[in-house]
Protein backbone atom coordinates (compact mmCIF):
# COMPACT_ATOMS: atom_id res chain seq x y z
CA UNK A 1 0.00 0.00 0.00
CA UNK A 2 2.87 2.40 -0.70
CA UNK A 3 0.62 4.47 -2.91
CA UNK A 4 -1.81 5.08 -0.04
CA UNK A 5 0.59 7.30 1.92
CA UNK A 6 -0.29 10.39 -0.06
CA UNK A 7 -4.05 9.77 0.08
CA UNK A 8 -6.58 11.51 2.31
CA UNK A 9 -8.30 9.44 5.07
CA UNK A 10 -11.54 9.42 3.03
CA UNK A 11 -9.74 8.08 -0.03
CA UNK A 12 -8.07 5.43 2.12
CA UNK A 13 -11.53 4.30 3.27
CA UNK A 14 -12.45 3.88 -0.41
CA UNK A 15 -9.32 1.80 -0.97
CA UNK A 16 -10.12 -0.33 2.05
CA UNK A 17 -13.69 -1.01 0.89
CA UNK A 18 -12.75 -1.54 -2.76
CA UNK A 19 -9.49 -3.48 -2.16
CA UNK A 20 -7.67 -1.49 -4.84
CA UNK A 21 -5.07 1.28 -5.24
CA UNK A 22 -6.70 4.44 -6.56
CA UNK A 23 -3.31 6.14 -7.08
CA UNK A 24 -2.45 3.53 -9.72
CA UNK A 25 -4.94 5.18 -12.10
CA UNK A 26 -3.07 7.32 -14.65
CA UNK A 27 -6.20 8.78 -16.21
CA UNK A 28 -6.03 7.03 -19.58
CA UNK A 29 -9.83 7.08 -19.79
CA UNK A 30 -10.27 3.50 -20.99
CA UNK A 31 -12.85 2.86 -18.25
CA UNK A 32 -14.97 5.76 -19.46
CA UNK A 33 -14.56 4.77 -23.11
CA UNK A 34 -16.12 1.36 -22.52
CA UNK A 35 -18.76 2.37 -19.96
CA UNK A 36 -22.29 1.80 -21.31
CA UNK A 37 -23.61 4.58 -19.05
CA UNK A 38 -20.85 7.22 -19.53
CA UNK A 39 -22.91 9.35 -21.92
CA UNK A 40 -25.62 9.71 -19.26
CA UNK A 41 -23.31 10.44 -16.31
CA UNK A 42 -22.58 13.83 -14.69
CA UNK A 43 -18.96 12.75 -14.08
CA UNK A 44 -17.47 9.89 -16.14
CA UNK A 45 -15.73 6.95 -14.35
CA UNK A 46 -12.18 8.26 -14.92
CA UNK A 47 -13.34 11.63 -13.51
CA UNK A 48 -14.66 9.86 -10.41
CA UNK A 49 -11.28 8.15 -10.04
CA UNK A 50 -9.58 11.57 -10.20
CA UNK A 51 -11.90 13.03 -7.54
CA UNK A 52 -11.01 10.16 -5.20
CA UNK A 53 -7.28 10.57 -5.94
CA UNK A 54 -7.33 14.26 -4.92
CA UNK A 55 -9.29 13.37 -1.78
CA UNK A 56 -12.65 14.84 -2.81
CA UNK A 57 -14.51 11.67 -1.87
CA UNK A 58 -17.75 13.40 -0.86
CA UNK A 59 -17.87 15.17 -4.22
CA UNK A 60 -17.41 11.79 -5.93
CA UNK A 61 -20.05 10.09 -3.76
CA UNK A 62 -22.54 12.90 -4.50
CA UNK A 63 -22.49 12.33 -8.27
CA UNK A 64 -25.44 10.71 -10.02
CA UNK A 65 -22.83 8.59 -11.83
CA UNK A 66 -22.12 6.27 -8.91
CA UNK A 67 -25.75 5.08 -8.92
CA UNK A 68 -26.02 5.06 -12.71
CA UNK A 69 -23.18 2.52 -12.68
CA UNK A 70 -24.63 -0.89 -13.52
CA UNK A 71 -21.76 -2.84 -11.90
CA UNK A 72 -21.20 -4.49 -15.31
CA UNK A 73 -17.44 -4.68 -14.58
CA UNK A 74 -16.32 -3.54 -18.05
CA UNK A 75 -14.17 -0.75 -16.53
CA UNK A 76 -12.34 -3.01 -14.06
CA UNK A 77 -11.84 -5.68 -16.74
CA UNK A 78 -10.24 -3.27 -19.22
CA UNK A 79 -8.16 -1.13 -16.84
CA UNK A 80 -4.49 -1.39 -17.94
CA UNK A 81 -3.44 -0.86 -14.31
CA UNK A 82 -5.92 -3.41 -12.91
CA UNK A 83 -7.66 -0.78 -10.80
CA UNK A 84 -11.03 -2.10 -9.62
CA UNK A 85 -12.98 0.91 -10.88
CA UNK A 86 -16.40 -0.74 -10.44
CA UNK A 87 -15.56 -1.55 -6.82
CA UNK A 88 -14.49 2.08 -6.27
CA UNK A 89 -17.91 3.19 -7.53
CA UNK A 90 -19.56 0.56 -5.33
CA UNK A 91 -17.71 1.87 -2.27
CA UNK A 92 -18.84 5.39 -3.10
CA UNK A 93 -22.44 4.14 -3.13
CA UNK A 94 -21.98 2.78 0.39
CA UNK A 95 -20.39 6.07 1.53
CA UNK A 96 -23.20 8.10 -0.09
CA UNK A 97 -25.80 6.07 1.82
CA UNK A 98 -23.89 6.36 5.12
CA UNK A 99 -23.51 10.13 4.75
CA UNK A 100 -26.95 10.61 3.24
CA UNK A 101 -25.58 12.47 0.22
CA UNK A 102 -27.21 10.49 -2.61
CA UNK A 103 -27.81 12.64 -5.72
CA UNK A 104 -31.61 13.41 -5.95
CA UNK A 105 -31.76 12.28 -9.60
CA UNK A 106 -30.78 8.71 -8.69
CA UNK A 107 -32.41 8.37 -5.26
CA UNK A 108 -34.91 5.92 -6.75
CA UNK A 109 -32.13 3.50 -7.67
CA UNK A 110 -30.75 3.70 -4.12
CA UNK A 111 -34.26 3.19 -2.71
CA UNK A 112 -34.65 0.12 -4.95
CA UNK A 113 -31.40 -1.46 -3.75
CA UNK A 114 -32.22 -0.74 -0.09
CA UNK A 115 -35.75 -2.11 -0.45
CA UNK A 116 -34.31 -5.23 -2.10
CA UNK A 117 -31.91 -5.82 0.78
CA UNK A 118 -34.62 -5.23 3.40
CA UNK A 119 -36.85 -7.79 1.67
CA UNK A 120 -34.04 -10.31 1.77
CA UNK A 121 -33.40 -9.51 5.46
CA UNK A 122 -37.04 -10.24 6.33
CA UNK A 123 -37.47 -13.36 4.18
CA UNK A 124 -34.04 -14.83 3.50
CA UNK A 125 -34.88 -14.76 -0.20
CA UNK A 126 -36.30 -12.18 -2.55
CA UNK A 127 -40.08 -11.91 -2.64
CA UNK A 128 -40.64 -10.08 -5.94
CA UNK A 129 -44.16 -8.89 -5.18
CA UNK A 130 -43.13 -7.53 -1.79
CA UNK A 131 -40.15 -5.76 -3.39
CA UNK A 132 -42.35 -4.25 -6.09
CA UNK A 133 -44.97 -3.07 -3.58
CA UNK A 134 -42.52 -1.46 -1.17
CA UNK A 135 -40.38 0.01 -3.95
CA UNK A 136 -43.42 1.57 -5.62
CA UNK A 137 -44.52 3.04 -2.27
CA UNK A 138 -41.13 4.40 -1.14
CA UNK A 139 -40.39 5.58 -4.69
CA UNK A 140 -43.68 7.48 -4.77
CA UNK A 141 -42.96 9.23 -1.47
CA UNK A 142 -39.58 10.24 -2.94
CA UNK A 143 -40.87 12.21 -5.94
CA UNK A 144 -44.70 11.89 -5.99
CA UNK A 145 -44.56 10.79 -9.63
CA UNK A 146 -47.84 9.10 -10.58
CA UNK A 147 -46.28 8.19 -13.92
CA UNK A 148 -43.49 6.20 -12.24
CA UNK A 149 -45.97 4.68 -9.81
CA UNK A 150 -47.95 3.30 -12.74
CA UNK A 151 -44.91 2.29 -14.86
CA UNK A 152 -44.80 -1.41 -15.86
CA UNK A 153 -48.43 -1.82 -14.68
CA UNK A 154 -49.21 -3.17 -18.14
CA UNK A 155 -46.89 -6.12 -17.45
CA UNK A 156 -48.85 -7.33 -14.40
CA UNK A 157 -51.57 -9.19 -16.28
CA UNK A 158 -49.26 -10.87 -18.84
CA UNK A 159 -47.05 -11.96 -15.95
CA UNK A 160 -49.98 -13.43 -14.03
CA UNK A 161 -51.13 -15.27 -17.17
CA UNK A 162 -47.64 -16.78 -17.49
CA UNK A 163 -47.64 -17.82 -13.82
CA UNK A 164 -44.69 -15.51 -13.17
CA UNK A 165 -46.15 -13.57 -10.24
CA UNK A 166 -46.33 -15.36 -6.94
CA UNK A 167 -48.83 -14.10 -4.40
CA UNK A 168 -47.58 -16.15 -1.46
CA UNK A 169 -46.17 -13.82 1.23
CA UNK A 170 -42.71 -14.35 2.70
CA UNK A 171 -40.50 -17.18 1.45
CA UNK A 172 -39.92 -20.90 2.06
CA UNK A 173 -36.69 -20.25 4.01
CA UNK A 174 -36.92 -22.20 7.28
CA UNK A 175 -34.15 -20.56 9.31
CA UNK A 176 -34.99 -16.88 8.90
CA UNK A 177 -33.41 -16.10 12.28
CA UNK A 178 -29.90 -16.89 11.01
CA UNK A 179 -30.42 -14.48 8.10
CA UNK A 180 -31.35 -11.68 10.54
CA UNK A 181 -28.26 -12.45 12.63
CA UNK A 182 -26.01 -12.30 9.54
CA UNK A 183 -27.49 -8.90 8.68
CA UNK A 184 -27.02 -7.63 12.25
CA UNK A 185 -23.38 -8.76 12.36
CA UNK A 186 -22.59 -7.10 9.00
CA UNK A 187 -24.51 -3.85 9.35
CA UNK A 188 -23.51 -2.97 12.93
CA UNK B 1 -25.45 -39.92 -14.35
CA UNK B 2 -23.90 -36.68 -13.08
CA UNK B 3 -24.87 -35.62 -9.57
CA UNK B 4 -24.48 -31.95 -8.89
CA UNK B 5 -25.50 -29.43 -6.22
CA UNK B 6 -28.00 -26.83 -7.32
CA UNK B 7 -28.38 -23.20 -6.24
CA UNK B 8 -31.41 -21.83 -8.12
CA UNK B 9 -31.24 -18.29 -6.74
CA UNK B 10 -34.26 -16.05 -6.22
CA UNK B 11 -35.00 -15.23 -9.87
CA UNK B 12 -35.42 -18.87 -10.94
CA UNK B 13 -37.91 -19.44 -8.13
CA UNK B 14 -39.65 -16.17 -9.00
CA UNK B 15 -40.49 -14.60 -12.34
CA UNK B 16 -37.80 -16.59 -14.21
CA UNK B 17 -39.50 -19.91 -13.41
CA UNK B 18 -39.67 -20.61 -17.17
CA UNK B 19 -35.86 -20.49 -17.29
CA UNK B 20 -35.71 -22.92 -14.37
CA UNK B 21 -38.10 -25.34 -16.05
CA UNK B 22 -36.00 -25.25 -19.20
CA UNK B 23 -32.72 -25.80 -17.31
CA UNK B 24 -34.22 -28.70 -15.36
CA UNK B 25 -35.81 -30.37 -18.41
CA UNK B 26 -32.75 -30.22 -20.64
CA UNK B 27 -30.34 -31.32 -17.91
CA UNK B 28 -32.63 -34.15 -16.79
CA UNK B 29 -32.69 -35.37 -20.37
CA UNK B 30 -28.88 -35.37 -20.37
CA UNK B 31 -28.72 -37.44 -17.19
CA UNK B 32 -27.77 -34.65 -14.82
CA UNK B 33 -29.36 -34.90 -11.41
CA UNK B 34 -29.77 -31.55 -9.63
CA UNK B 35 -29.74 -31.63 -5.84
CA UNK B 36 -31.04 -28.31 -4.54
CA UNK B 37 -29.09 -27.29 -1.46
CA UNK B 38 -31.07 -27.14 1.78
CA UNK B 39 -32.49 -23.83 2.95
CA UNK B 40 -30.38 -21.64 0.65
CA UNK B 41 -30.71 -17.87 0.95
CA UNK B 42 -30.37 -14.93 -1.47
CA UNK B 43 -26.78 -14.22 -2.59
CA UNK B 44 -27.40 -10.50 -2.03
CA UNK B 45 -27.41 -9.77 -5.78
CA UNK B 46 -26.36 -6.20 -6.68
CA UNK B 47 -27.96 -4.61 -3.63
CA UNK B 48 -25.82 -6.15 -0.90
CA UNK B 49 -22.41 -5.17 -2.27
CA UNK B 50 -23.67 -1.65 -3.04
CA UNK B 51 -25.12 -0.99 0.42
CA UNK B 52 -22.68 -2.95 2.60
CA UNK B 53 -19.56 -4.73 1.33
CA UNK B 54 -19.40 -7.13 4.27
CA UNK B 55 -22.98 -8.25 3.72
CA UNK B 56 -22.20 -8.74 0.03
CA UNK B 57 -19.53 -11.25 1.06
CA UNK B 58 -21.45 -12.95 3.89
CA UNK B 59 -24.67 -13.83 2.03
CA UNK B 60 -23.03 -15.89 -0.74
CA UNK B 61 -20.74 -17.54 1.80
CA UNK B 62 -23.69 -18.81 3.86
CA UNK B 63 -24.76 -20.75 0.75
CA UNK B 64 -21.28 -22.12 0.05
CA UNK B 65 -21.06 -23.19 3.70
CA UNK B 66 -24.40 -25.03 3.45
CA UNK B 67 -23.19 -26.77 0.27
CA UNK B 68 -19.89 -27.75 1.94
CA UNK B 69 -21.70 -29.03 5.03
CA UNK B 70 -23.81 -31.29 2.82
CA UNK B 71 -20.79 -32.61 0.96
CA UNK B 72 -21.45 -30.80 -2.32
CA UNK B 73 -18.29 -30.55 -4.44
CA UNK B 74 -19.80 -28.68 -7.39
CA UNK B 75 -22.69 -26.25 -7.37
CA UNK B 76 -24.64 -25.18 -10.45
CA UNK B 77 -25.86 -21.57 -10.29
CA UNK B 78 -27.68 -20.86 -13.60
CA UNK B 79 -27.81 -17.14 -12.76
CA UNK B 80 -24.41 -15.57 -13.61
CA UNK B 81 -24.90 -12.88 -10.95
CA UNK B 82 -25.31 -15.59 -8.30
CA UNK B 83 -22.39 -17.65 -9.61
CA UNK B 84 -20.10 -14.61 -9.81
CA UNK B 85 -21.04 -13.49 -6.27
CA UNK B 86 -20.43 -17.01 -4.94
CA UNK B 87 -17.04 -17.20 -6.68
CA UNK B 88 -16.04 -13.69 -5.58
CA UNK B 89 -16.77 -14.46 -1.92
CA UNK B 90 -14.95 -17.78 -2.19
CA UNK B 91 -11.90 -16.05 -3.65
CA UNK B 92 -11.93 -13.41 -0.89
CA UNK B 93 -11.73 -15.96 1.93
CA UNK B 94 -9.13 -18.05 0.08
CA UNK B 95 -6.82 -15.02 0.02
CA UNK B 96 -7.44 -13.87 3.60
CA UNK B 97 -7.32 -16.34 6.49
CA UNK B 98 -8.58 -13.88 9.12
CA UNK B 99 -11.53 -12.98 6.89
CA UNK B 100 -12.30 -16.69 6.47
CA UNK B 101 -12.49 -17.12 10.23
CA UNK B 102 -14.52 -13.96 10.70
CA UNK B 103 -16.97 -14.96 7.96
CA UNK B 104 -17.32 -18.44 9.38
CA UNK B 105 -18.53 -16.79 12.61
CA UNK B 106 -20.86 -14.49 10.70
CA UNK B 107 -22.52 -17.27 8.66
CA UNK B 108 -22.48 -19.67 11.66
CA UNK B 109 -21.00 -22.60 9.71
CA UNK B 110 -17.46 -23.80 8.95
CA UNK B 111 -15.98 -22.43 5.72
CA UNK B 112 -13.19 -24.19 3.87
CA UNK B 113 -13.81 -23.07 0.31
CA UNK B 114 -14.00 -26.59 -1.10
CA UNK B 115 -17.09 -26.18 -3.26
CA UNK B 116 -16.76 -25.18 -6.94
CA UNK B 117 -19.37 -23.11 -8.75
CA UNK B 118 -20.51 -23.66 -12.34
CA UNK B 119 -22.61 -21.51 -14.69
CA UNK B 120 -25.05 -23.01 -17.22
CA UNK B 121 -22.55 -23.24 -20.08
CA UNK B 122 -20.06 -24.96 -17.80
CA UNK B 123 -22.52 -27.70 -16.84
CA UNK B 124 -23.10 -28.37 -20.55
CA UNK B 125 -19.31 -28.46 -20.97
CA UNK B 126 -19.13 -30.94 -18.11
CA UNK B 127 -21.69 -33.19 -19.81
CA UNK B 128 -19.60 -32.73 -22.94
CA UNK B 129 -20.57 -30.73 -26.04
CA UNK B 130 -19.85 -33.78 -28.21
CA UNK B 131 -22.11 -35.99 -26.12
CA UNK B 132 -24.93 -33.44 -26.38
CA UNK B 133 -24.43 -33.21 -30.15
CA UNK B 134 -24.48 -37.03 -30.41
CA UNK B 135 -27.73 -37.22 -28.43
CA UNK B 136 -29.46 -34.50 -30.45
CA UNK B 137 -32.37 -35.66 -32.61
CA UNK B 138 -33.49 -32.33 -34.06
CA UNK B 139 -31.15 -30.19 -36.18
CA UNK B 140 -31.39 -26.50 -35.24
CA UNK B 141 -31.99 -25.48 -38.88
CA UNK B 142 -33.30 -21.95 -39.42
CA UNK B 143 -31.92 -20.75 -36.07
CA UNK B 144 -29.60 -17.78 -36.53
CA UNK B 145 -29.05 -16.78 -32.91
CA UNK B 146 -27.07 -13.85 -31.57
CA UNK B 147 -25.33 -15.43 -28.57
CA UNK B 148 -25.54 -12.93 -25.75
CA UNK B 149 -23.25 -13.44 -22.74
CA UNK B 150 -23.97 -10.20 -20.92
CA UNK B 151 -21.69 -9.06 -18.13
CA UNK B 152 -21.07 -11.40 -15.29
CA UNK B 153 -20.76 -14.70 -17.10
CA UNK B 154 -17.38 -13.50 -18.42
CA UNK B 155 -16.55 -10.59 -16.10
CA UNK B 156 -14.59 -9.93 -14.01
CA UNK B 157 -12.25 -12.51 -15.61
CA UNK B 158 -10.03 -12.72 -12.50
CA UNK B 159 -13.07 -14.10 -10.65
CA UNK B 160 -15.15 -16.09 -13.13
CA UNK B 161 -12.26 -17.37 -15.28
CA UNK B 162 -14.61 -18.39 -18.04
CA UNK B 163 -14.18 -18.04 -21.81
CA UNK B 164 -12.79 -14.83 -23.36
CA UNK B 165 -14.04 -11.71 -21.53
CA UNK B 166 -14.16 -9.62 -24.72
CA UNK B 167 -15.02 -12.19 -27.37
CA UNK B 168 -16.51 -15.34 -25.84
CA UNK B 169 -17.49 -18.20 -28.15
CA UNK B 170 -18.50 -21.24 -26.07
CA UNK B 171 -22.24 -20.91 -26.77
CA UNK B 172 -21.50 -20.53 -30.49
CA UNK B 173 -19.40 -23.72 -30.43
CA UNK B 174 -22.24 -25.76 -28.91
CA UNK B 175 -24.99 -24.27 -31.07
CA UNK B 176 -23.01 -24.64 -34.30
CA UNK B 177 -22.55 -28.29 -33.41
CA UNK B 178 -26.32 -28.58 -33.02
CA UNK B 179 -26.89 -27.20 -36.52
CA UNK B 180 -27.63 -23.54 -35.76
CA UNK B 181 -25.91 -20.65 -37.51
CA UNK B 182 -24.88 -18.14 -34.81
CA UNK B 183 -24.17 -14.65 -36.19
CA UNK B 184 -21.09 -12.52 -35.58
CA UNK B 185 -22.10 -9.28 -33.89
CA UNK B 186 -20.80 -6.51 -31.62
CA UNK B 187 -22.69 -6.55 -28.33
CA UNK B 188 -22.12 -10.06 -26.95
CA UNK B 189 -20.87 -8.69 -23.64
CA UNK B 190 -22.60 -5.29 -23.40
CA UNK B 191 -24.75 -4.74 -20.30
CA UNK B 192 -28.56 -4.93 -20.64
CA UNK B 193 -29.18 -2.92 -17.46
CA UNK B 194 -29.54 -6.09 -15.38
CA UNK B 195 -31.48 -5.58 -12.14
CA UNK B 196 -32.55 -2.03 -12.96
CA UNK B 197 -35.64 -3.32 -14.83
CA UNK B 198 -37.96 -1.94 -12.16
CA UNK B 199 -35.89 0.96 -10.81
CA UNK B 200 -34.90 2.59 -14.11
CA UNK B 201 -36.90 1.19 -17.02
CA UNK B 202 -35.77 3.93 -19.42
CA UNK B 203 -32.12 2.93 -19.04
CA UNK B 204 -32.90 -0.75 -19.56
CA UNK B 205 -34.93 -0.01 -22.70
CA UNK B 206 -32.14 2.17 -24.11
CA UNK B 207 -29.50 -0.54 -23.55
CA UNK B 208 -31.75 -3.41 -24.71
CA UNK B 209 -32.55 -1.37 -27.83
CA UNK B 210 -28.85 -1.07 -28.73
CA UNK B 211 -28.28 -4.79 -28.18
CA UNK B 212 -31.30 -6.08 -30.10
CA UNK B 213 -30.85 -3.66 -32.99
CA UNK B 214 -27.22 -4.68 -33.43
CA UNK B 215 -28.16 -8.36 -33.36
CA UNK B 216 -30.87 -7.80 -35.96
CA UNK B 217 -28.56 -5.70 -38.17
CA UNK B 218 -26.13 -8.63 -38.21
CA UNK B 219 -28.76 -11.07 -39.44
CA UNK B 220 -29.88 -12.72 -36.20
CA UNK B 221 -33.41 -14.15 -36.14
CA UNK B 222 -33.38 -14.86 -32.39
CA UNK B 223 -31.40 -14.21 -29.20
CA UNK B 224 -29.87 -16.79 -26.89
CA UNK B 225 -28.66 -16.07 -23.36
CA UNK B 226 -27.84 -17.96 -20.17
CA UNK B 227 -28.87 -15.40 -17.55
CA UNK B 228 -32.34 -14.82 -16.05
CA UNK B 229 -31.87 -11.03 -15.91
CA UNK B 230 -30.69 -10.80 -19.54
CA UNK B 231 -33.59 -12.97 -20.67
CA UNK B 232 -36.20 -10.89 -18.78
CA UNK B 233 -34.83 -7.62 -20.13
CA UNK B 234 -34.51 -8.80 -23.74
CA UNK B 235 -37.84 -10.66 -23.75
CA UNK B 236 -40.29 -8.93 -21.38
CA UNK B 237 -38.96 -5.44 -22.14
CA UNK B 238 -38.82 -5.96 -25.91
CA UNK B 239 -42.21 -4.45 -26.69
CA UNK B 240 -41.50 -1.31 -24.61
CA UNK B 241 -38.11 -1.11 -26.33
CA UNK B 242 -39.75 -1.36 -29.76
CA UNK B 243 -42.03 1.57 -28.85
CA UNK B 244 -39.04 3.63 -27.74
CA UNK B 245 -37.13 2.85 -30.95
CA UNK B 246 -40.19 3.23 -33.17
CA UNK B 247 -39.43 0.00 -35.01
CA UNK B 248 -40.33 -3.67 -34.87
CA UNK B 249 -37.63 -6.10 -33.73
CA UNK B 250 -39.55 -9.32 -33.15
CA UNK B 251 -36.58 -11.36 -31.93
CA UNK B 252 -37.61 -14.42 -29.86
CA UNK B 253 -35.37 -14.80 -26.79
CA UNK B 254 -34.22 -18.30 -25.88
CA UNK B 255 -32.15 -19.56 -23.00
CA UNK B 256 -29.26 -21.80 -23.97
CA UNK B 257 -31.11 -24.66 -22.29
CA UNK B 258 -34.13 -23.97 -24.57
CA UNK B 259 -32.09 -24.51 -27.72
CA UNK B 260 -30.29 -27.55 -26.29
CA UNK B 261 -33.71 -28.91 -25.26
CA UNK B 262 -35.20 -28.35 -28.71
CA UNK B 263 -32.24 -30.18 -30.26
CA UNK B 264 -32.81 -33.06 -27.82
CA UNK B 265 -36.40 -33.31 -29.04
CA UNK B 266 -38.14 -31.71 -26.05
CA UNK B 267 -41.38 -29.81 -26.62
CA UNK B 268 -41.88 -26.06 -26.21
CA UNK B 269 -44.12 -26.79 -23.24
CA UNK B 270 -41.51 -28.97 -21.52
CA UNK B 271 -39.06 -26.09 -21.91
CA UNK B 272 -41.63 -23.42 -20.92
CA UNK B 273 -41.02 -21.62 -24.20
CA UNK B 274 -44.80 -21.04 -24.28
CA UNK B 275 -44.32 -18.68 -21.30
CA UNK B 276 -42.03 -16.29 -23.19
CA UNK B 277 -43.28 -12.81 -24.08
CA UNK B 278 -42.00 -12.57 -27.67
CA UNK B 279 -43.70 -15.41 -29.50
CA UNK B 280 -41.16 -18.08 -30.40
Amino acid sequence: MTSSKTLSPDAMRVEELAHTHVADCYQCGKCSAGCPMADQMDVIPSGIMRLVQIGDVDQAAKTSAVWQCLACQTCSTRCPKSVLVADVLDSLKQIAVEKNIVHPKVRRTMIFQKTFINTVCRNGRLNELELTGFFKMFGFFNDYSILKLMADGNLALPMILRNKLHFKPGSPVKDKAVVRRIFEKCMK
Amino acid sequence: MINIGYYPGCALHGSSNDYEKSVRSSLFHLGVSLNEIDDWICCGASGAHMINKKLGTALPLRNLAIAERDGVKELLAPCPLCSMELLKAKQKIAADESLRKEMSDVVELPLNGTCDVLNLVQIFQKVGFNKIIEQATVKLDNFKPACYYGCLMVRPPRIVQFDDPEHPSSMETLLTGLGAEPVEWNYKTECCGAGLTLADGATVERLVGKILKNAKDHGANCMVAACPMCIVNLDMKQSATEKRLGETLNLPVYSLSDLVGIALGLSKKELAIDKHFVKA
